[in-house]
């Protein structure tokens, strides 16, 4: 199998590892807006959606709980949007409006290859990081590519030849640029700490990982970035708020006072495209967070996977621990937690804060965001200085 | 009333960050997460109704299982929407209603018209008409959503006479030897 697998063209390699990734991310972005919905609803103590359920289901034993879950409403949604009809508004650039969504979903799916999602032992006992495409530019390629995304929303707005559309689209390129700042000044001390003089410099996540993966007597190795950096978390993660224009951000849409903002003309599947590009982005910042100052695919600070699944292969004597799919799969599953949880972070916080006014938004951006990353950037450059000599 | 004046205290750096009162908000939130739904889940669970209640109008029999209603008409001329159209009929000889001398051929209450006013159970001098307990009426066609006398009758059921009109004065007359 495996073998067959290795023997296939590159590109067809390729291609099914793309496909695949993009197979698990698709259903989960999509699964989110069910989540979002349920969270929501928990949150405001209602039950939320729990009545669809297609009736030559109904005979099978506990097929109340996916009910109840709302997971055949989700799927309903889904084959509504696929077969409603597709309006298409007489007033509108029709070329970059039906553009638009696509130009979401493209960067939202790319950033995906260069983010590891886990990692196995190799026979050597060296721990391999599973990514699409481990590059060295890592971080920079998800900065790039996600940036290209507000193109998405600027291309909405303006092509829906509307003037709430066009307000949210205007928004959207300010709030994001603005933002973008912050979040690229709050990972630099992360990577002036991992890239140590002398090392070969390396952009690359896993890489931030693996730096992060020391035990308990290699001192700072083994601390997640969180602990030794938390102003810097502090800001990737209000930057990633903004950056995924969720609440208390989410300029570009504020249904108050922009109808929709920049998808108030668009329907059916166009529109859902946008909102699974939104979670997919949510996905994608949510796993950077993860890798950059939550250990990875670590369980606990100072206890590494390699150390971990070593101690369960004492523990139990089942050697299998160490087997390349069982890590790699124990790996995946710690970090889909964790990313999971964060997701679950950003719906929390969603319907907890009211939205800002813009000139707050633009305000806490320029004037204190801002500052205080280019301030924490200069301490821990100094601070980096006098600990790695 | 004397000014009072309010002292506004400045904000503390710490309060100015806006994370204490963040932390706060999602304590809240989470409470309510992990607290119980406060939604009645309709069809399932029933609200309970509670007494003067006006539901949909229905007609009522008295104790005896008699029909009350004499066809006076006023409940048709007082509702508002003239939602009530009755045709008086005379009481069949022998059916064992011989307190009154008319009874309703027909009588149709459509629901369509009908506002719930309960001006009918209000002016009814036999306590005939009573707005109940149902609170939801529906169906497909105009034509259904006409309450027919049977319909009403089956809505109504008996209820238990409030002031026995009849039996009250009846007790009267035997007490005071035939007389009125």
């Amino acid at each position: 199998m495996s073998d067959f697998f290795f023997g296939l063209p590159t590109f067809v390699q390729a291609l099914a590892k793309g496909l695949a990734v993009v197979l698990v991310v698709f259903p989960v972005a999509a699964a989110c807006s069910m989540a979002e919905r349920k969270v929501c609803a928990w949150i405001q103590s209602r039950p939320g959606p729990n009545r669809a359920l297609p009736p030559f289901l109904a005979w099978v034993p506990g097929i109340g709980i996916p009910q109840r879950l709302g997971l055949f409403q989700l799927a309903a949604d889904g084959a509504k949007f696929l077969f409603k009809e597709e309006p298409l508004p007489d007033h509108v650039h029709k070329f970059y409006y039906t553009l638009a969504p696509v130009v979401a979903m493209v960067p939202a799916f790319t950033t995906v290859t260069v983010v590891p999602f886990g990692a196995y032992i190799a026979s050597g006992g060296a721990v391999v990081p599973l990514i699409l495409a481990n590059v060295d530019v890592g971080i920079l390629a998800v900065f790039a590519v996600a940036s290209l995304g507000i193109y998405s929303l600027i291309l909405a707005g303006w092509a829906s030849n509307s003037k709430y559309p066009f307000l949210g689209g205007v928004r959207a390129s300010a709030q994001l640029i603005s933002y973008e700042l912050s979040m690229t000044l709050s990972v630099l001390p992360v990577f002036l700490w991992v890239n140590a003089p002398g090392s070969a410099g390396t952009l690359s996540l896993a890489r931030v990982v693996e730096f992060q993966s020391g035990s308990l007597h290699s001192g700072w190795g083994g601390a997640w970035f969180l602990l030794t950096m938390p102003v810097s978390a502090f800001i990737f993660a209000v930057a990633l708020f903004a950056e995924t224009n969720r609440q208390p951000f989410d300029m570009p849409e504020s249904e108050s006072d922009l109808v929709g903002g920049f998808h108030t003309e668009y329907g059916a599947f166009k529109w859902s495209l946008f909102f699974v590009a939104e979670y997919a982005n949510m996905i994608v910042g949510s796993a950077v967070f993860v890798l950059l100052f939550l250990g990875g695919w670590n369980i606990l600070p100072w206890v590494p996977l390699a150390s971990m699944l070593r101690g369960l292969n004492h523990a139990t004597g089942w050697a299998l621990w160490l087997h390349p799919l069982v890590a790699g799969l124990v790996s995946m599953a710690i970090f889909a937690g964790k990313v999971l949880s964060l997701i679950f972070v950003f719906m929390w916080v969603r319907w907890t804060v009211p939205r800002f006014r813009y000139d707050q938004v633009m305000r806490l951006g320029w004037q204190k965001l801002l500052p205080l990353s280019i301030a924490n950037l200069i301490a821990y450059t100094v601070g980096i200085y006098f600990l790695q000599g | 009333m004397a000014v009072i004046e309010v002292k506004r205290r400045a904000l503390s750096l710490v309060e100015r960050t806006y994370l204490p009162n963040l932390l706060a908000g999602l304590k809240t939130t989470l409470k309510h997460l992990v607290g119980p739904s406060e939604t009645m889940e309709y069809p399932e669970q029933r609200p309970a109704i509670s007494p003067g209640y006006r539901g949909v109008p229905t007609l009522v029999k008295d104790p005896h299982g008699r029909e009350k209603c004499v066809s006076c008409q006023l409940c048709e001329f007082v509702c508002p929407p003239k939602a009530i159209r009755i045709t008086p009929g005379s009481v069949a000889a022998g059916a064992g209603v011989d307190n009154v001398e008319k009874a309703p051929q027909a009588f149709d209450i459509d629901m369509l018209r009908c506002i719930y006013c309960g001006l009918c159970e209000e002016v009814c001098p036999e306590e005939a008409i009573f707005l109940q307990n149902q609170y939801s009426m529906s169906g497909y066609t105009r034509a259904e959503m006409v309450n027919h006398k049977d319909r009403l009758y089956e809505l109504g059921g008996t209820l238990p006479d409030r002031h026995f009109k009849w039996e009250v004065k009846k007790a009267a007359e035997e007490a005071a030897g035939g007389h009125h």
